[in-house]
């Protein structure tokens, strides 16, 4: 690791967060307009396409200086900020489900790249049938492109991932691109009571870009993406997923400092009445919310349950995960995707990777939930505790199974 | 628009800011339009050179080696225009901050699968969008990357792998896309023709031209290739000067919309004294396939009507 700079941040002289009403795609537009990128380059996408909206108006305002690239589709948008983030810039991007779909070729590249291009994804399904509404299909289907992957509960989250996604990015030791999740609409649209900092404090997190190596650096001229034959690709990527090792140290350091300084707490993953929890969901994102009143209703009945509401889903916190399941009974695995392996989503496939030879015998079943926006309520998460709590100590349990659906 | 004398010997003697040590065929024509573009630039600007997936990228920037005396960047095959306007907009950013006082021009090489095919929505947008660049096509008129399939640029009746001819088949059934035009129809600042000639005056002197334009610049320089075309490769000159005394690739520019010709033949030349110096239409010269010369003839002079209709030559 290198002696990396971590923001010193006085909490004395720190100015109060001070209370707001907004909506994820504004909260996150709010904290570009903090960061004031050099350049963004943006396709119109429900339910993202508020924030280059937004963009295109503090510009207007003269709010940002940054030069706002209204390219002619997604896959040029990722081109254009792969081209700005080579050239030594803070680079960024909005999109949801198509759009990022029409990107996967130039994610690869941005990570190959080892470039920080950092992304406001807005999660929503993939088309067929054609749907505009929340679920996790995009972005899981980004999750091998090298990508850190950092996913939101509220529009509190999204902002606060958004302010710390650069300095996790562009840390030496990563210099990998950086994708901020939140659902859409019921987290992008759903106005709701935040907290923001002000402009001095997030300017002082997000600092000052120094690349080491740059296309417009008049010392040096610079060949990006070369051709790279077998003796030199795997080697490469020996080199990309390092960085991803790397980057679990450097999210945990820069949550720990965003942390402190806020004191609104962000770790790998949250553990919600988790200490002496028998029985537990694990989900991301903003059905995490609805679950955590199911876990509260279920534990004033006495019932030992608990919640992990994962945060980074790239990397994967394996060995944190195993831990802190280590003491469950019962364990639901909540996918917001199809993985169609017709054995579970991706979720179910990673969590139970991470407990196999480190914690045996949880009885687990993988939920896929809210396809296509489909709601979940309260009482249906305490429908999936029931489950899990009735699995008998003998009983092999069903390996994946889909909540809410019509079987006919 | 006026830059002094051109002299070969001069312009040939400028260091190259594409080295030696590529691993491009002999013959080919891509590089040699790469160096002719690129001898227009002002020794002491800068550039960020970008380039499509092609036989230029994967020969000329194989890791840890590259040819490229400037800063160069590859990300894809159907985006370079993008990519180049992502760096331009950084340079911008960085000019309007004062962290950056060099002058850097952006100059964008894709071969003609890369730029009329799947390239060409990358390209439209960033023509559109007043990226301040060059935009080169170098077009060998099909994938010789891949190995020689057609591509939206091959021209009628040529035999490529994916045109293949036959007993069933005379080769490629469409006609080329006349993609200049196209581009000249983005109503950007400069749009031209070009090829290689005798003293390499024409492409100099639109190179020079695009480059210290500002704004969008279009350049489509017809660059052959030994492999695709099938000729000796010392055999390059004399088909590039015969795709411009038959017009089939005639030499223009559009310079902010009006359009002027820059070459007319003395005696227009059948285009059989192009169509014989390649291989890809020897089956043509069989007897019996005359109807298909005939019609190749037949739309090269309706295009060149066009063309002088445009340029108002009469």
């Amino acid at each position: 690791m290198s002696d990396y700079k971590y923001p010193k941040i006085d909490k004395k002289s720190k100015a109060p967060a001070f209370r707001e009403r907004m909506s994820g795609n504004e909260a996150v537009s709010y904290a570009i307009r903090q960061i004031d990128p050099d350049v963004i380059a943006a396709f119109p996408i429900t339910p993202s396409t508020e924030i280059p909206q937004y963009i295109s108006k503090y510009k207007a305002d003269g709010k940002i200086s940054t030069e706002f690239v209204t390219v002619e589709s997604e896959h040029s948008a990722m081109s254009a900020c792969i081209g700005a983030s080579a050239s030594g810039v803070r680079a960024m991007t909005a999109t949801s489900s198509a759009g990022m779909a029409l990107m996967y070729e130039l994610l690869y590249v941005a990570a190959s790249d080892r470039l920080p291009v950092v992304m406001a994804a807005v999660n929503r399904a993939l088309t067929g049938p054609i749907n505009i509404n929340a679920d996790h299909s995009d972005s899981m289907g980004a999750r091998d492109s090298g990508w850190i992957q950092i996913y939101s509960e509220n529009a509190q989250e999204a902002y606060d991932n958004m302010l710390m996604a650069h300095r996790i990015g562009e840390h030496p030791d990563v210099k990998l691109p950086v994708m901020i999740c939140q659902d859409g609409f019921i987290t992008s649209h759903a106005i709701e009571n935040i907290l923001l900092e002000s402009d001095e404090f997030a300017k002082e997190f997000v600092g000052e870009y120094t690349p080491e190596k740059f296309l417009l650096n008049t010392k040096e001229s610079l060949g990006v993406g070369p051709y790279g034959i077998s003796p030199y690709y795997m080697e490469a990527k020996r080199g990309q997923e390092q960085a991803m090792e790397n980057a679990r140290e450097v999210i945990a350091q820069i949550s720990k400092l965003y942390s402190d300084a806020t004191g609104r707490l962000y770790d790998f993953f949250e553990a919600y009445r988790m200490d002496d929890a028998e029985y537990a969901i694990l989900i991301m994102g903003s059905a995490s919310g609805t679950a955590k009143d199911a876990v509260d209703n279920l534990r004033a009945e006495g019932k030992k349950v608990g919640l992990i509401k994962l945060r980074v889903f790239r990397p994967f916190p394996f060995d944190k995960i195993a831990q802190a399941l280590s003491k469950v009974k019962g364990l639901a695995i909540m996918d917001r995707s199809e993985g169609f392996s017709a054995s579970g989503g991706p979720l179910g496939a990673e969590v139970r990777s991470a407990l196999y030879g480190r914690v045996d015998g949880i009885k687990t079943i993988n939920y896929i939930y809210g396809l296509g926006g489909r709601d979940m309520r309260v009482r249906d998460f305490e429908d999936i505790y029931a489950e899990i709590m009735a699995i008998k100590a003998d009983e092999i349990p069903e390996l994946y199974k889909y909540y809410g659906v019509r079987e006919r | 628009m006026a830059f002094g004398q051109y002299n070969l010997k001069d312009e040939a003697s400028k260091p190259e800011r594409l080295t030696a040590g590529h691993r491009m065929c002999a013959g080919c024509g891509s590089t040699i339009g790469v160096r002719a573009i690129l001898r227009a630039l002002n020794p002491e600007d800068r550039a960020v050179i970008t380039s499509a997936t092609s036989c230029l990228e994967v020969s000329s920037c194989n890791y840890p080696y590259t040819s490229w005396e400037d800063s160069f960047i590859h990300t894809a095959f159907e985006n370079a225009a993008a990519t180049t306007s992502g760096v331009a907009a950084a340079y911008d950013a960085l000019k309007k901050k004062g962290k950056l006082d060099e002058t850097y021009k952006f100059i964008t090489f894709g071969g003609d699968g890369g730029t009329y095919d799947i390239g060409f929505q990358s390209l439209s947008g960033a023509m559109e969008r007043g990226t301040d660049m060059v935009y080169v096509c170098y077009d060998n008129e099909a994938y010789m990357n891949t190995g020689i399939q057609r591509s939206s640029s091959t021209p009628l009746y040529a035999d490529t792998t994916t045109s293949a001819i036959g007993t069933h088949s005379d080769g490629k059934v469409q006609n080329k896309k006349d993609l200049t035009k196209i581009m000249a129809a983005h109503h950007i600042p400069y749009v031209a023709q070009t090829t290689y000639l005798s003293n390499f005056k024409d492409i100099h002197q639109k190179a020079r031209t695009a480059i210290y334009t500002e704004g969008p610049a279009f350049i489509n320089v017809l660059a052959p290739c030994p492999r695709g075309w099938r000729y000796k490769e010392d055999a390059l000159m004399d088909i590039t000067k015969a795709a411009v005394e038959t017009c089939v690739w005639p030499l223009f520019e559009v310079v902010e919309g009006e359009w002027i010709l820059n070459y007319e033949p003395k005696k227009k030349l059948p285009v059989e004294e192009y169509l014989k110096l390649q291989g890809r239409f020897k089956h043509l010269f069989k007897p019996g396939n005359e109807h298909l010369i005939a019609q190749i003839q037949d739309g090269v002079d309706a295009r060149w009507e066009e063309l002088k209709q445009l340029c108002q030559v009469v």
